[in-house]
């Protein structure tokens, strides 16, 4: 059997004096203290603005700047006319790890278009941002370039996004009027949430 | 018999075959379009090219008779070329629909490009337009765009339906498929040409869009909508419900079975399965009200215990049917006959105004009448439905099991409410809600066919498997299972727990089904042998006679593997 030798890392003297080292810690933690409490100070007084303070972001605030190829909340694109770019090939609900998305798909009027989703829903609270849904997509009709982070609710169904949020990512539960035109009029006035449009 | 090498190895074919068929029997797949083992040879897709040795140009397969020592090869570099060179112009117009195609994932272009193609498209210029998504019948959606006019649809409705409705129109790049002027596409078998349309030009609006097909389970059954008992897969979804609004069959498709229907079925049958899903009886009910099958199952025991005990077993009667499978009546036979001595039958009028013709369909709309009649619960000797009933109006019956009739249809509104009340135990067992379900005192909710194993004897003696696919709806259960459960409660325990045991013992007892299993049925079937009964296999069998002038090649499950082993996905 091969055996291997860690050989444990000796202290060298100065090391071993402890109180230097910890001095220097000392040091770096106070330099960015007092570096805070100056600049900090200083911002109240609407000086020095161009020199950040601390790194910590005031989130919900300010919010960090995001990587192009960053994956934030889904939305569905769409056409000209408004309508979803998704022709319901149902191959991002396939390819989906998560198992969130669900697709009802049916009979486009216009026979050059065919398929439409009627129904599109994710269920945020299960989906885990893996991207494939996108890749996958022969449309380009899902993306996910939202920036948006802050998806929280107070129950599980409303981490369900249907078909008129996923379009339109400013709205958010409970949706009101809907700005969609034909052939997907949004029927949502009588106060339900998911309606067919 | 010439014998002939294809791909280096010899085979022995029969005079007359073609080169397709001697590779198929080899094991050798050659890509087909236009070639369709059930109709005649049209020779007009050229996916098929092999090269023959000392000939200057490539053959196609499917048109080239098997002769003495010809030397064949499926995959040399000529005849790959020659593959992917007519892939290429058979796409050249090709729309490309796939993410809105239902045939995508079962395209045999999509197939065969990926096997034989994977070339680099040249095809720089515009497509041909054509008409898309146009309903041509009830039943079927036509995308001219789609169609490679391989001419099997025309073939189908010339030969096989003999309606004639399609043609292929115009010329060149302009050809396309068509009705002629005038015409719908609206014969009873047309939605076999969705099933042979190797592309997505034919698909079916009644799938249309409900889901992928890389979705579905298949499981082999037997079609249950007449005698002839076409072999048929039905295809589920079981971890989908959104889709269809949860229902689990989606669409059902002919199985090959060469004595029987070989490639096709009718459209009533393949389109009637919605029930199956649709207003299934799901609770036990007592005169309305939710019950258990604890409480049924000993409520209705006591009272078929306490008839027996008066002596007054004829006081007792039960209106079996033909859906439900030999192993069922057997029980009903051994159960309800043997021990309590019950007027038991299977002979149920069927309604007037069905219609027989020379092919598949049959007047005979329930599937297993043979059988109930190889059993002695229908055909001479047998009580009659109507009879039983009107001995029951007049007091003589106290207690009436029905499986699974609507009695409504039968004998009215009025009558049924009269009989309900006559009676003092009218128990209807079956799968949905019905007029009989609402008025009798006790419903217990079974499984459909689907759900449940056993065998149906067809019309022309061949007993075939139905196996199971799916469980039953939840709080249903199978006749079969309920029957043992009756027979345990009588004090009259039998041995067998499974319809294969049940059907082990009906082989001992009942003469016909002598010698054969479930192993011996297969997925193909078995012919019964003659029998007391008589059903000489020279009578009847009409489709056989047609079936001689079609080449088949076996396509077919193997008789000894058992289709219906556990399978992974359920
Ligand atoms: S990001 Fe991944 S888990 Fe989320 S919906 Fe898309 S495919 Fe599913
Ligand atoms: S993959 Fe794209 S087009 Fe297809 S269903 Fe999903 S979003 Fe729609
Ligand atoms: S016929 Fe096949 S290749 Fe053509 S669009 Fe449909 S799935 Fe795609
Ligand atoms: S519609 Fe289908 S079966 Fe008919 S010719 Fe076209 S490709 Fe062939
Ligand atoms: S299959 Fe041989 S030419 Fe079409």
């Amino acid at each position: 059997m091969a055996v291997k030798v860690v050989r444990r890392c000796e202290l060298t003297l100065w090391e071993k004096l402890y109180v230097p080292l910890i001095l220097g810690g000392l040091k770096i933690t106070s330099a960015h203290f007092f570096r805070n409490l100056f600049l900090h100070s200083a911002h109240r007084l609407g000086l020095l603005k161009h020199l950040r303070a601390s790194v910590t972001f005031q989130y919900p605030e300010e919010s960090r700047p995001l990587a192009a190829r960053f994956r934030s909340r889904h939305r569905l694109t769409v056409r000209e006319d408004g309508t979803p770019r998704c022709v319901g090939c149902m191959l991002c609900e396939t390819v989906c790890p998560a198992k969130c998305i669900t697709i009802v798909a049916g009979e486009h009027p216009d026979p050059n278009v065919e398929k439409y989703p009627v129904r599109f829903d994710i269920d945020l609270g299960v989906c885990v941002y893996c991207g494939y849904c996108v890749e996958v997509c022969p449309e380009d009709a899902i993306r996910m370039d939202t920036g948006i982070l802050d998806v929280s609710a107070y129950s599980r169904d409303e981490m369900k996004l249907d078909i008129h949020e996923l379009m339109n990512p400013a709205l958010r539960k409970p949706v009101g009027d809907c700005s969609l035109t034909f052939p997907h009029q949004c029927r949502l006035a009588d106060g339900q949430m998911k309606g067919g449009w | 018999m010439p014998i002939l090498t294809i791909d280096g190895r010899q085979i022995d074919a029969p005079q007359g075959s073609t080169v397709i068929q001697a590779a198929e029997r080899l094991g050798v797949f050659i890509p087909r379009y236009c070639y369709h083992p059930g109709l005649s040879i049209a020779g007009n897709c050229r996916i098929c090219l092999v090269e023959v040795e000392k000939n200057p140009k490539l053959q196609i397969a499917c048109n080239a008779p098997v002769t003495d020592g010809m030397v064949v090869h499926t995959k040399s570099a000529n005849a790959e070329d020659g593959r992917r060179a007519v892939l290429e112009f058979l796409l050249a117009n090709h729309p490309l629909d796939c993410p809105v195609c239902d045939q995508s994932g079962e395209c045999d272009l999509q197939n065969f490009y990926m096997n034989f193609g994977l070339y680099d498209p040249r095809f720089r210029e515009q497509k041909v337009k054509k008409k898309k998504a146009v309903a041509i019948g009830p039943h079927v959606m036509l995308d001219q765009e789609r169609c490679i006019l391989c001419s099997r649809c025309v073939r189908f409705t010339d030969e096989i339906s003999k309606t004639g409705e399609f043609g292929i129109f115009n010329r060149g790049d302009r050809a396309e498929l068509a009705l002629y002027p005038g015409q719908r596409l609206d014969n009873p078998y047309s939605g076999n040409v969705v099933d042979i349309c190797p592309v997505g030009a034919l698909t079916d609006r009644d799938f249309r869009f409900k889901a992928r097909v890389w979705y579905l389970s298949s499981a082999p059954t037997v079609c249950n909508r007449c005698a002839q008992g076409c072999n048929v897969d039905v295809h589920y979804v079981l971890d989908r419900p959104h889709l269809n609004e949860g229902a689990r069959v989606l669409r059902l498709k002919p199985r090959y079975n060469a004595d029987v229907n070989q490639w096709w079925m009718c459209d009533e049958g393949r389109y009637g399965f919605r029930w199956i899903d649709e207003g299934r009886l799901t609770k036990v009910r007592n005169r309305g009200v939710d019950s258990t099958w604890e409480q049924a199952v000993a409520a209705i025991a006591a009272e078929l215990a306490r008839l027996q005990q008066h002596k007054t077993g004829s006081r007792l009667a039960v209106i079996a049917s033909s859906q439900l499978t030999n192993e069922e009546l057997f029980l009903i036979r051994e159960i309800f006959q043997g021990v309590l001595g019950a007027h038991v039958t299977a002979s149920v009028p069927t309604p007037p105004g069905y219609e027989e013709d020379d092919f598949l369909i049959k007047a005979d709309k329930t599937p297993n009448t043979l059988g109930a009649t190889l059993l002695g619960l229908s055909g001479p000797g047998a009580p009659d439905a109507t009879a039983i009933i009107d001995e029951a109006l007049q007091g003589r019956i106290e207690a009436l099991w029905v499986f699974g009739h609507d009695l409504a249809t039968l004998i009215g509104e009025e009558k049924l409410q009269e009989l309900s009340r006559t009676l003092r135990l009218l128990v209807f067992s079956g799968t949905n809600e019905t007029s009989t379900a609402s008025r009798s005192h006790w419903v217990l909710p079974t499984a459909a066919y689907v759900e449940r194993d056993g065998t149906f004897v067809n019309c022309h003696g061949r007993i075939q498997r139905i196996g199971l696919a799916f469980p039953p709806v939840p709080d249903s259960r199978e006749d079969w299972s309920l029957l043992l459960e009756i027979a345990r409660q009588l004090d009259h325990p039998l041995a067998w727990r499974t319809p294969q045991e049940i059907f082990q013992g009906l082989a001992e007892t009942v003469a016909p089904f002598a010698g054969l299993s479930y192993q011996t049925i297969g997925s193909q079937g078995a012919l019964l042998g003659s029998t007391s009964i008589g059903f000489p296999p020279q009578e009847a069998d009409r489709c056989d006679s047609q079936r001689g002038e079609r080449e088949r090649a076996v396509t077919g499950g193997g008789a000894n593997g058992d289709p219906w082993g556990p399978r992974i996905k359920q």
